[in-house]
């Protein structure tokens, strides 16, 4: 049995100061979403139909290649601040944990492998 | 993990029907949430006729009238009887909003009637807003200052006075709070709807000096930033305020300070 007071217990741990920067990171990179989805997607629909030594001359123009290199990363981070609002949301506990340093990890991998492929067409 | 189901012991089941009045030709049907811990069995629903000739027009009227005439053992807050006290709050027809200024007229078909959602009942339509009013003590929702007390009163111009309207009318009835999933997912930690509604009357007020520690407060992941503008609060609300828009506001302040 506890004898918690419910102020205690409302109270919990106290404030983290934290949420903020996460808060305007996600505002930041949905506003620069607003602007490379569309320009990827002209790139990435571009390629479409080109052959494999075309499509890779394709990539390997700077302007296609930074935007590519841009919207996966931007769009990478994004995605795992806005997966750990959805954990945050609904898994509880050590498992939380897990799962958000997963995403984490999942994100930037694939953000690596992205640009480093990017790299070896682009330069 | 999220549960999907009520566990076996909250799974509702079909309860007693009660006789229609005799000889009343204007009748309603109202089914109501029954729970008591005491007996120990499952939530039931109770189905109840109540003539509406020798009723008033609200939904509390009829709740009054089944407790007076039909099942004294029906267990339901109310006071004022004129949506100030917020006492009378539950789920009407899939609305949680005040029975007291519920008309019965805006309700089609049967009147179905349950407590705000995902809090512990205590019995019937009383839910258990033990925690619910800890959380809003925590904000600290009285005037703090370091200046020293003004000899007469604090003074506050009538623009800055303006900027209290549509927050200081809330009256913690708790049906913003309860109709919010953020708020059924991690009510333990997320402070809700009405708490944050009243944090950012006090964070407004321009009387007050604790704005810096009243927002360092809420700069947490879960105490202010489960809110995702789901609007259910602001659509809830029997008293028409907008508790979205004040997180909103305060999100914007804690950019404000920070960017």
């Amino acid at each position: 049995m506890s004898f918690l007071t419910d102020r205690k217990r409302a109270n919990g741990l106290g404030s983290s100061k934290s949420g903020t920067a996460h808060h305007w990171q996600m505002m930041i990179g949905s506003t620069a979403l607003i602007l490379l989805v569309p320009l990827f997607v002209y790139v990435f629909g571009s390629a479409i139909g080109l052959g494999y030594d075309d499509a890779i001359a394709h990539f390997a123009k700077p302007f296609n290649a930074i935007i590519t290199g841009l919207t996966i990363t931007v769009g990478m981070i994004h995605f795992r601040h806005g997966v750990q609002i959805m954990l945050e949301d609904y898994v509880h506990g050590h498992t939380r944990t897990y799962l958000i340093a997963g995403a984490a990890c999942l994100s930037y991998g694939l953000i690596a492998v992205a640009l480093f492929a990017l790299a070896r067409i682009a330069l | 993990m999220a549960e999907f189901r009520l566990p076996k012991n909250s799974r509702m089941v079909t309860g007693k029907t009660w006789p229609k009045p005799e000889g009343a030709t204007n009748v309603r049907k109202f089914q109501i949430y029954r729970w008591n811990e005491e007996d120990g069995k499952n939530p039931q629903v109770d189905t109840y006729f109540v003539d509406l000739d020798t009723c008033g027009p609200m939904v509390l009227d009829a709740l009054i009238k089944i407790k007076t005439d039909i099942d004294p053992t029906l267990a339901f807050r109310r006071s004022c009887r004129e949506g100030i006290c917020g006492s009378c709050a539950m789920n009407i027809d899939g609305i949680n909003t005040l029975a007291c200024i519920y008309g019965m007229d805006e309700i089609k078909g049967d009147v179905k009637i349950y407590p705000l959602p995902h809090m512990p009942v205590v019995r019937d339509l009383i839910p258990d807003l033990t925690h619910f009013y800890a959380q809003h003590a925590s904000i600290m929702p009285w005037l703090e200052t370091k200046t020293n007390r003004p000899a007469k009163e604090w003074k506050q111009s009538i623009a800055d006075r303006k900027k209290l309207d549509g927050l200081y009318e809330c009256v913690m009835c708790a049906s913003c709070s309860t109709s919010c999933p953020s708020y059924w997912w991690n009510g333990d930690k997320y402070l809700g709807p009405a708490a944050l509604l009243h944090a950012y009357r006090w964070i407004i007020d321009s009387r007050d000096e604790a704005t810096g520690e009243r927002l360092d407060e809420l700069d947490d992941p879960f105490k202010l930033y489960r809110c995702h503008t789901i609007m259910n609060c602001a659509k809830t609300c029997p008293k028409g305020l907008n508790p979205a828009k004040a997180i909103a506001e305060i999100k914007q302040l804690l950019v404000e300070r920070a960017a």
